[in-house]
């Protein structure tokens, strides 16, 4: 073990850790956008609306999200997108999350017990008025758990846009690795960092938990 | 903007159909060693005895708590360190092994604590040792009521196995990667990768849907 070595290169790493969490952030929520927009497509009853949302969830989770980051990255300048690495692992990352997320959302808005809306479109709440005002907010409550596994997963997820050399915690530890021939040090140093993004990310997740959710 | 050529897949198929089969054997390969490396770290974390629990606990946090990309760097360039040159191909499939074995372990974990009690009781009075007691009795009760959670490791596992293309393991990604070397066509072939393994986790979807009916306890 290198400790001047580790102590030395460790600046690195704290500035690395901080582009993990940034693109893991912007990624949480462009994939919560998407996955309610998606969830609350997939619910309706028109085909129209339904059938996009059906096919969004399944490719983005019947393929890689390797692949899918390639195709953002290399394939999009083919078709007229030209994106900076770290655009393309937003873009890429959150739209993958965002199919794993619609399901998180649907199955908490399916949860809510049926007759809640039908008591709603009793009362003369329109579909749009029922979901906001009675199912939406109940819904919520008990999507907390779900989203946070989905948003760990994330977390580690983010690791695949060193791939497209967006220069992030495990693009850090990789190039350290060649550079200085010391692999457990630096995984180490990457796997501490690593730890305390999802420690605390996780902790978060459990107090929101603790205060919000819907206890059945 | 150039226009598609999506023909130029068609000249590259038996580079990606060569591609898609090792991906096919690397997800196998690795899913039946996290089964097994699972069910091992779930019996370890369950030990009575500290010395065992306290560093297979260690191991499973430092596993699940960092990314598969920086695990599979580690095994790969890190084990070289120590005088341990893998090929690509093994580094890849430890990895995924090891990976999965921590996400298959927790699962297994909670489908042996799910088992009665009295099943414990009622073997080892019957005189089956320890052992056997998990391997007879405990194991495969707890194993058939786990099998969906397990099927859906497996399908992550699928998908996973792309990032070995990373450090260099000839499977569907790479192929793609190698054919886009040639013809500077990447939406095209990653298009084409991408349904190929689309259709590769539709089968083992309906595979594992046929073993998860096969295998259910009827209630």
């Amino acid at each position: 073990m290198d400790v001047a070595l580790i102590v030395r290169v460790s600046r690195f790493f704290a500035e690395a850790a901080w582009v993990t969490v940034e693109i893991s952030v912007l990624a949480l929520a462009l994939g919560l956008c998407v996955g309610f927009a998606a969830a609350l497509a997939k619910v309706s009853d028109r085909a129209v609306l339904s059938l996009p949302a059906r096919v969004y969830v399944s490719v983005f989770r019947g393929t890689p999200a390797l692949i899918q980051l390639f195709i953002i990255y290399f394939g999009g300048p083919q078709i007229g997108l030209q994106l900076e690495p770290f655009a393309a692992g937003v873009l890429g990352l959150g739209l993958n999350i965002g199919a794993y997320m619609t399901e998180s959302i649907r199955g908490a808005i399916v949860a809510v017990e049926r007759g809640q809306s039908e008591a709603a479109r009793c009362l003369g709440l329109g579909h749009l008025q029922a979901m906001r005002k009675v199912i939406l907010p109940q819904a919520a409550r008990l999507m907390i758990r779900p989203l946070g596994v989905n948003s760990i997963a994330l977390i580690k997820g983010s690791a695949l846009v060193s791939a497209i050399s967006v220069v992030e915690l495990t693009y850090t530890a990789h190039r350290f690795i060649s550079s200085t021939y010391r692999p457990f040090e630096m995984f180490m140093l990457s796997a501490a960092f690593y730890l305390l993004i999802i420690s605390a990310a996780s902790h978060l997740i459990r107090t929101l938990d603790a205060r919000f959710a819907l206890r059945t | 903007m150039q226009g598609f050529d999506f023909w130029a897949v068609t000249e590259y198929s038996d580079v990606l159909l060569a591609g898609m089969a090792w991906t096919a054997l690397l997800t196998v390969a690795s899913s039946g060693l996290s089964l097994v490396g699972g069910a091992v770290f779930a019996l370890l974390g369950l030990s009575r005895s500290r010395v065992v629990r306290m560093p297979t606990a260690f191991f499973v946090w430092l596993f699940l708590g960092t990314p598969l990309l920086l695990q599979l760097y580690l095994i790969y360039f890190g084990l070289v360190q120590i005088g341990i040159d893998l090929t690509a191909f093994a580094a890849g499939v430890i990895a995924l092994s090891l990976h999965f074995a921590v996400y298959n372990a927790d699962v297994i974990r909670a489908g042996i604590v799910a088992i009665d009690r009295g099943q414990h009781e009622a073997s080892r009075s019957l005189g089956l040792g320890l052992g056997q007691t998990m391997r007879k009795v405990i194991l495969p009760q707890a194993l058939r009521n786990v099998t969906p959670a397990l099927g859906n490791n497996m399908i992550a596992l699928l998908k996973e196995s792309s990032l070995v293309s990373i450090i260099g393991v000839m499977e569907l990604t790479l192929s793609a990667q190698r054919a886009i070397s040639e013809t500077f066509r990447p939406f095209e072939f990653y298009i084409a990768a991408g349904a190929l393994y689309y259709v590769l986790n539709a089968v083992l979807e309906l595979v594992l849907r046929r073993v998860e009916r096969g295998t259910a306890m009827t209630r």
